[in-house]
């Protein structure tokens, strides 16, 4: 850590939808701060809101009331200095996997060169050497997860927020990204905000796990994860481990 | 590697050959019941002609039809109102597909231009453009622009359908990654909108393909002084029932071919989908 700096701040963030005469009240003052450097993972019940939340904190989605502050300024739209994962890979299916990942480039202009070099370096990273050209649908989910992944480091953002990147995938190939991603966080210095409906994947990668409770959904638990780095799926049979993951249900349960 | 145009998108070398392989299965099936079909359909004409009966201006032999189609082709008359009929089906193709997917791409985009727009757009529907034809030839004269006009409004209503289905179909998600990556409403519109709705783009654009031809034969069959309608009424007015079967049949080489075309367009432009289950 860095940075003791807040590169993002939640100000009492309310989201409601219209439905009926009511609305639908997903998000209800939630407020948090993201320090820079930081590893945020989210959890919560299903269909609680944390997609919603995701969207708000990237600009998609204007919040009913309050506000984010990224970077010192007000967001309303989104940022280039936000990547996105998406709950789902979210490929163009026409495009090939190099062609996939080299998308924010080609939209934030960069030369030919530069983004052939940094295709390479990226695909190096997330480990598709020899499926630079393979479609989508020739890709296995969790290939696609890590072309998702790379699309998003690809214009180097400051701020990666990650909506469930490993929800489709089978337990083993899940911790194996979770490594993965652990490694890639710390080389390329970036700050997350991950959601996540494992537990244990939570606690193993965050520095801070954020518990939602059901809609509408506020903050029930913000708990500092103080494990050494870097992590090891060893971890995860410690009782320091047992005692934060058990904290983390508890929450989730009370709700 | 990379490619900065968008038509790139949908050059792709990929490794597998699923799609190809199951397209070579098929012209090479094609390359043996294409001439049989063809052999066993003449053989049917051959004999009917022969022993139903019927007089030659009902039934001309395919001999008979064979040699007006040399004698048209000698005099180049066949070839003048080929071209002819051509240029108009290629025109209203052209002008239907253009302002079909424009107004489409509008109505898929705001709310607004739907509300305002569709009820005429339904109501005109209901108006048969066959019947109007006569009512076009009237507004625009017996030359080629009526014909055009009427092939145009013919291809337009299943284009705009199709255009406004694919705008819709473009995921949500797709958008809202283009979005948090700051792209223009141009590069919306090149790198996610025109591919993704494509394959929809092109079902319309076959349907279009074949529709433009029946307009531009109808057109000239109303009012013409070239072009294979306006053939086939000369046959029929002469009793010249030959002539008759070498318009259609010219008529339908050019559809086939036109098809044919739009299909290998979109073969080309869709290797990128799953190739269809069953192969
Ligand atoms: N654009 C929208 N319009 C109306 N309602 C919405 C919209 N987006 C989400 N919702 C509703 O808000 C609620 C929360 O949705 P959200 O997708 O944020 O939940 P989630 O926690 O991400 O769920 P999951 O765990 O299934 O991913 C749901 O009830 C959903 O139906
Ligand atoms: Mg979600």
């Amino acid at each position: 850590m860095t940075s003791n700096a807040a590169i993002l701040h939640a100000e009492s963030l309310y989201v409601t939808f219209p439905d009926g005469d009511l609305g639908l009240r997903v998000l209800e003052d939630i407020s948090f701060d993201v320090k820079a450097n930081e590893f945020v993972c989210i959890v919560g019940p299903s269909g609680c809101g944390k997609t919603t939340l995701l969207r708000v904190l990237g600009g998609l989605l204007e919040p009913s009331r309050g506000a984010v502050i990224f970077e010192g300024q007000a967001l309303a739209r989104p940022r280039r200095r936000i990547g996105f994962v998406f709950q789902e890979s979210n490929l163009m299916p026409w495009r090939s996997t190099v062609d996939n990942i080299c998308l924010p480039l080609e939209i934030t202009g960069a030369s030919p060169e530069f983004i052939r070099k940094r295709c390479e370096e990226l695909i190096d990273l997330v480990g598709l050497v020899g499926f630079e050209e393979s479609l989508p649908r020739d890709l296995s989910g969790g290939m696609a997860q890590r072309v998702a992944i790379a699309r998003a480091l690809a214009h180097q953002p400051d701020l990666l927020l990650m909506d469930e990147p490993f929800g489709q995938l089978d337990a083993l190939t899940r911790e194996r990204m979770g490594t993965e991603l652990l490694r890639i966080w710390e080389a390329s210095k970036s700050t997350v905000v991950m959601v996540t409906h494992s537990i244990s994947e939570a606690v193993l990668l965050a520095d801070r796990v954020l518990v939602l409770s059901a809609r509408p959904a506020s903050i029930v638990l913000d708990l500092s994860v103080r494990l050494t780095r870097p992590r090891s799926l060893e971890l995860t049979y410690t009782r320091r481990f047992g005692d934060l993951a058990a904290k983390v249900r508890g929450a989730i349960q009370s709700t | 590697m990379l490619r900065g145009s968008f038509m790139a998108i949908w050059e792709h070398r990929s490794k597998s050959v699923s799609g190809a392989r199951n397209g070579k299965r098929q012209i090479r099936y094609a390359l043996w019941t294409i001439p049989l079909s063809i052999l066993s359909a003449y053989l049917l004409w051959e004999a009917a002609s022969r022993w139903s009966g019927l007089p030659a201006f009902i039934l001309p032999a395919p001999a008979a039809v064979a040699r007006r189609l040399w004698a048209a082709l000698q005099d180049g008359s066949l070839l003048r109102h080929t071209s002819t009929t051509l240029a108009e089906i290629l025109g209203g193709l052209s002008l239907g597909f253009i302002f079909a997917t424009s107004l489409g791409y509008l109505l898929a985009k705001s709310k607004t231009v739907e509300r305002i727009l569709s009820p005429y757009i339904v109501a005109s529907q209901s108006i048969p453009v066959v019947a109007i034809a006569p009512l076009l030839v009237i507004w625009f004269g017996p030359g080629r622009i009526s014909k055009v006009m009427i092939s145009a409004l013919i291809v337009f209503f299943p284009i705009l359908i199709n255009t406004i289905v694919g705008v819709r179909s473009v995921p949500q998600d797709l958008y809202d990654l283009m979005r948090s990556l700051r792209a223009t409403r141009w590069q919306i519109f090149t790198k996610l909108e025109i591919p993704a709705a494509m394959p929809v783009l092109l079902g319309g654009l076959k349907i279009g393909a074949t529709l433009s031809v029946i307009g531009a034969v109808v057109g000239e069959l109303v009012g013409a002084d070239q072009g294979l309608g306006f053939l086939i009424n000369v046959g029929r007015g002469v009793y010249d029932t030959t002539l008759v079967y070498v318009a259609v049949i010219t008529l339908v080489v050019l559809a086939l071919t036109l098809f044919t075309f739009v299909a290998a367009l979109e073969w080309w432009f869709l290797r990128w989908r799953e190739p269809p289950a069953g192969y």
